[in-house]
């Protein structure tokens, strides 16, 4: 009795912590592709008018409103201020900004890190998970039903399994001295502040973030793929400022991808034990150039924010 | 009678010196500066500040104070050329810019519906506003104006409740660089890339959108 006690003790207090579950555990990089403007010619997706009004075309519209509008159509599975057409722009159509076109063919995916194989839908759950730092969908929900469609039919016409040019962020090269936060911090000042304001807490309209949040509690949080400095410069260099994609240099890209990812967002929902350290271990160390838990200004970063 | 003038100037330079530092924007907007070139607000965009559509005079009731105390500075700047305003512009000290523009940003605007990408869009206008033409890096008007257009902080003003002569003139005027107080360009480049037929379906899109509970 004296040792079952405890133990019970421990199971009941355990119970509660234990975070939902993840099924899509392993957000590291995926293997690069060319860029779009690299290529021949890029694939294009249908055009909206072009969608059938039956059953089919409503679940696509409806699917298309979650991902332009997630805060207000997906809300019980949003926990900060993003929409999924923040990071892939143009309504998930957009080249070089992780089109929903070059995703979809490309599931169920293994991945040999954690040797699972991971559906579309677990993708879109992860999104959920880390992008939206929410809670996932149910696989058989109405939200990721519509997520599917959508993807499935911009997807008309892609080959099934072969990564096309301009399906991710292109690759950005490193600058060879490494990145420099303070020259970060100026040009967000100059290009970003206007925007994603003066700390990065974005600018809203009403209860709507018009302007998404960069870090602080309404970002993406430490699990996102956005965090890896490495992806947010490719993403930067390619698509920012809205609309002036390519006007950034590679090394402006990464400095002020460095400067936006060295501050502290919500914490990795698949955090070990509570130790940032474990965490970083297992998930971090190896995921590109990333910030979770090393020190910054003598602080370290990871220990997450509500 | 000189020992009595003295005091009685020394009280009026006070009064004046009162007067100047507490500008009052209710004054500016229906009699105009203490300068006499700085001509009421009210004689062209209205008591209300709700402009005058006909004459392409913007709304200037519930903007962001902040848009407007820099519009009136690129105005006298030249920033933002305009013959009318720039002279009044001009004539205006700093302290009535900022009180004019708290004056004209707190007036009642209407309420317009928050129409967002997630609704459906016929017609290029409508595309423009809520699709953008991202094929030429033309994003959604919405994913900085806002939804409905309503403006976001003070740099990206309201675009619902301007009149379709207002709207288009000004994306003229970023076509032909007499406009260029954006920052960053981020409205030229995007004005630049639009055809003739485009700047017209898009202002006349904004200038379309009924207010909430006004009759279709």
């Amino acid at each position: 009795m004296k040792i079952l006690m405890p133990a019970l003790l421990a199971l009941a207090i355990v119970a509660p912590v234990q975070a939902a579950k993840i099924a899509m555990e392993d957000q590291s990089q995926m293997q690069p592709v060319p860029a779009a403007a690299a290529a021949a010619s890029v694939f294009q997706p249908p055009q909206e008018q072009d969608l059938p009004a039956d059953a089919f075309g409503q679940l696509v519209q409806d699917g298309r409103a979650i991902f332009v509008d997630t805060r207000n159509q997906a809300a019980e599975y949003v926990g900060n201020g993003m929409n999924c057409t923040n990071c892939h722009l143009d309504q998930g159509r957009k080249a070089d900004s992780a089109p929903l076109w070059g995703a979809y063919p490309m599931y169920p995916a293994y991945r040999k890190k954690n040797n699972r194989v991971n559906s579309y839908a677990e993708r879109i759950q992860g999104c959920f998970q880390f992008s939206m730092n929410g809670k996932a969908p149910a696989v058989d929900s109405h939200v990721i039903n519509a997520l599917t469609a959508y993807s499935y039919w911009l997807a008309t016409g892609a080959p099934t399994g072969k990564a096309l040019p301009g399906r991710l962020y292109p690759v950005v090269a490193e600058p060879k001295g490494g990145y420099d936060l303070a020259r970060g911090e100026q040009i967000y000042a100059a290009q970003c502040a206007v925007c994603h304001g003066d700390n990065g807490q974005g600018q809203k309209s009403g209860n709507d973030y018009v302007l998404p949040p960069l870090w602080g509690k309404d970002s993406y949080n430490w699990g996102a793929g956005m965090h890896r400095i490495n992806t947010a410069a490719g993403f930067i260099k390619h698509n920012m400022p809205l609309g002036k994609g390519g006007s950034l240099s590679d090394e402006e890209a990464w400095h002020v991808a460095a400067f936006m990812n060295s501050h502290e967002r919500p914490q990795d929902p698949r955090l070990i034990d509570g130790s940032v350290e474990k965490t970083r271990d297992k998930y971090h160390a190896n995921d590109g150039v990333n910030l979770y838990g090393q020190m910054v200004n003598g602080v370290m970063l990871g220990q997450g924010i509500k | 009678m000189t020992f009595s003038r003295l005091p009685l100037a020394g009280l009026c330079a006070l009064l004046l010196a009162a007067q100047v530092q507490a500008a009052d924007g209710q004054k500016l907007l229906t009699q105009g500066g203490a300068n006499p070139a700085a001509m009421a607000c009210a004689g062209c965009h209205g008591a209300d500040g709700m402009g005058m559509a006909a004459a392409g005079f913007p709304r200037l009731a519930g903007l962001s104070a902040g848009y407007l105390a820099k519009q009136i500075g690129d105005f006298r700047s030249g920033t933002r050329a305009n013959p009318i305003m720039q002279p009044i512009a001009a004539a205006l000290s700093d302290d009535e810019i900022n009180a004019v523009s708290r004056t004209l940003a707190a007036l009642p605007a209407p309420a317009y519906p928050r129409t967002g990408r997630a609704e459906k869009a016929e017609g290029s206008g409508a595309r423009l506003a809520l699709r953008g033409a991202w094929e030429r890096n033309i994003p959604e008007c919405v994913s900085c104006h806002g939804p409905g257009g309503l403006g976001v902080g003070d740099t990206f003003p309201p675009l619902a409740g301007q009149s379709a002569q207002y709207l288009s003139a000004q994306l003229n005027a970023w076509r032909q660089g007499t406009r260029k107080n954006d920052p960053a360009d981020l409205m030229g480049h995007v004005a630049r890339a639009l055809s003739d037929a485009e700047v017209t379906a898009v202002s006349d899109y904004f200038a379309s959108l009924n207010p909430q509970g006004a009759a279709q």
